[in-house]
């Protein structure tokens, strides 16, 4: 069977081999090379070593700034996300008439794209400084604060939904268990849901870990790096090294590299640490 | 709205709660829950509320009494949409969001299930190379690719809906190729071994026994797909560029409003109205769908 199927590749994965190929491992490659290259288009690039990667720690570049910002919104969109949406969804998880409308309203935001949803909020936050004669670019607090913000309203909901999904799924033999021996709420929670539901909030902290490092369109929209790139995080200071400064081409792709390195390792590290946390229901 | 928010979302299994059985809830919790997530929904839907509001509103008003109902000297009618509309080519772009959307959903779905089938049955070691090369391509952020992309693209004249399919069948490869392979892992092997003895080809045996089996998990991606494409900025952006016709939502809005520093706030709350209402039409036609795919994809991921 295995035999026939085998004849059949051109058919079944060539269309999505070329595709991927063009698309992703292709250019996945191209970029290694790049980075270790001065060019402007992929056919003159010329070989310059570590170059590229020394100049992207240049203090002009904004690039380390741009991490520490990075890291910054990160933690804090982390942790404040994935607490609100487990409120949220403990919340829905009771006995509750109307929690399907509830559940609808605080998923949707996630829906609206990145460059709307930017605007949407830079008209709002904007309208709310106007009172005290300011805007959201004239201080990089303002466009932090509205960064996690923005984060809060468009990732609680789908976390929301993946952590009912994993509270539905608690045994109620061992909450019921745990209340009968004397446990308060809150132990019941610290010491029985929390770590019966691991692997959910593995798979939470790693979404919203991985969707604010690599945020881009909302970082664009709310305040473009303003004031002076202070706002800035890594994947629009890369962008802008690309596409908006000339002839800086190859230290973007060396910032790149740079950031694909630390996002795996992020990922790596991340996975096993709350995997070790993990126990059997 | 309730009424219609209630009947289209199926509930989710109804498994454990908080409250053991037999055991009424009590009341004065409840009132102090309701009030809570009536103040959610407040916070949730302000800043759409917000926008629409605005968008009937003059300029001067938008600015003046950001937060007043469009009532009075401030209501503006259609104006808003009327100037947004003629500067941007508004409808076009939905047409080709639309046309590209659903053009590369149908062929990610298409095609990364086969390739998921062919990767799951066909156990040679460069198949499970592959496979994880999929999985690796998921947790890279697109700027990695995205010079060398560009590039390849531009070469390829790839600046049209065709090429945009193309494209995101590449990158949607990953997610898709990954989370069909976890559902066809399931699929008992003898189902398609009694096709086979029923003479059944490998294509027949795909088409006739899978395909139907992987229905469920087709939804799922398939939302998944249309979220991210729909929404997708950057790539339409690079390669189809602002020069030609088929510039998608995100690009015109970003359009409209990121060029200059001298912008109509009311034209571009009414392009931001327009932008959100097809999303949120599909969402109260398909919440059912989304909301199990979201679940389902964070299962497998």
């Amino acid at each position: 069977m295995q035999r026939a199927l085998k004849k059949y590749f051109p058919v079944f994965v060539a269309p999505t081999g070329i595709a991927f190929t063009i698309a992703f491992l292709l250019p996945f490659v191209i970029g290694i090379y790049l980075s270790f290259s001065d060019f402007t288009t992929i056919s003159n690039a010329e070989w310059v070593g570590l170059e590229n990667y020394q100049r992207a720690f240049d203090e002009s570049q904004g690039f380390t700034s741009s991490f520490g910002f990075t890291i910054l919104v990160v933690f804090v969109a982390v942790v404040s996300v994935n607490i609100f949406a487990f409120a949220i969804a403990r919340l829905l998880t009771q006995k509750l008439r109307g929690t399907n409308f509830f559940r609808s309203v605080f998923f949707m935001p996630n829906l609206i794209g990145g460059i709307v949803l930017g605007y949407t909020w830079q008209q709002m936050i904007n309208a709310v400084l106007a009172n005290y004669g300011t805007t959201i670019i004239s201080k990089w607090e303002y466009g932090f604060v509205g960064l996690i913000l923005l984060i809060n309203w468009q990732q609680v909901g789908y976390m929301m939904i993946i952590y009912i999904a994993g509270l539905q799924s608690v045994p109620p033999e061992l909450t019921e268990a745990s209340e009968i021996d004397g446990a308060t709420r809150w132990q019941t929670l610290r010491h029985v849901t929390i770590p019966v539901i691991m692997p959910t909030i593995t798979i939470c902290v790693f979404l919203t870990l991985a969707n604010s490092f690599k945020l881009f369109d909302q970082n664009l929209a709310l305040t473009n790096g303003a004031p002076q790139a202070q706002t800035e995080m890594v994947a629009l200071n890369i962008v802008n090294t690309m596409f908006a400064r000339m002839g800086q081409e190859g230290v973007g792709q060396a910032k790149a590299v740079i950031f694909v390195i630390f996002v795996v390792l992020i990922a790596l590290v991340q996975l096993r640490a709350t995997r070790s946390k993990e126990v059997e229901a | 709205m309730i009424e219609h928010a209630e009947n289209a979302a199926e509930p989710l299994p109804e498994g454990n709660q908080t409250l053991s059985a037999g055991e009424k809830p009590k009341p004065a919790r409840n009132g102090f829950f309701y009030v809570v997530l009536v103040l959610l929904v407040v916070v949730f839907i302000g800043p759409i509320l917000f926008i629409v509001i605005n968008s009937f509103k003059h300029k001067f008003s938008i600015s003046s009494d950001p937060f007043a109902l469009p009532i009075g000297d401030m209501w503006a009618g259609l104006q808003n949409y009327t100037t947004g509309l003629a500067r941007t080519g508004f409808f076009e772009a939905i047409l080709w969001s639309f046309v590209i959307t659903v053009l590369s959903v149908a062929t990610v779905v298409f095609f990364s299930a086969m390739t998921a089938y062919y990767i799951i049955r066909v156990k040679t070691w460069w198949t499970s190379a592959l496979y994880y090369l999929f999985v690796f391509s998921m947790v890279i952020p697109f700027q990695m690719v995205m010079f060398p992309t560009v590039k390849i693209a531009d070469m390829l004249h790839f600046n049209n809906p065709l090429g945009m399919v193309v494209l995101y069948l590449g990158f949607g490869a990953g997610l898709s190729v990954f989370i069909f392979s976890g559902f066809i892992k399931g699929i008992p092997l003898e189902i398609e071994e009694a096709a086979y003895i029923d003479g059944c080809g490998p294509l027949q045996n795909y088409f006739r026994i899978i395909l139907p089996i992987l229905k469920p998990t087709t939804v799922t991606v398939a939302i998944l797909n249309a979220m991210w494409i729909w929404n997708d900025y950057l790539l339409p952006y690079l390669v189809i560029g602002l020069s030609t016709r088929y510039k998608t939502i995100p690009v015109v809005v970003q359009m409209l409003v990121g060029s200059n520093g001298n912008r109509d706030m009311g034209a571009m709350m009414a392009m931001l109205v327009l932008a959100i209402v097809p999303i949120v039409v599909f969402y109260l036609v398909s919440q059912k769908h989304i909301i199990e795919g979201v679940v389902a994809g964070s299962v497998k991921g």
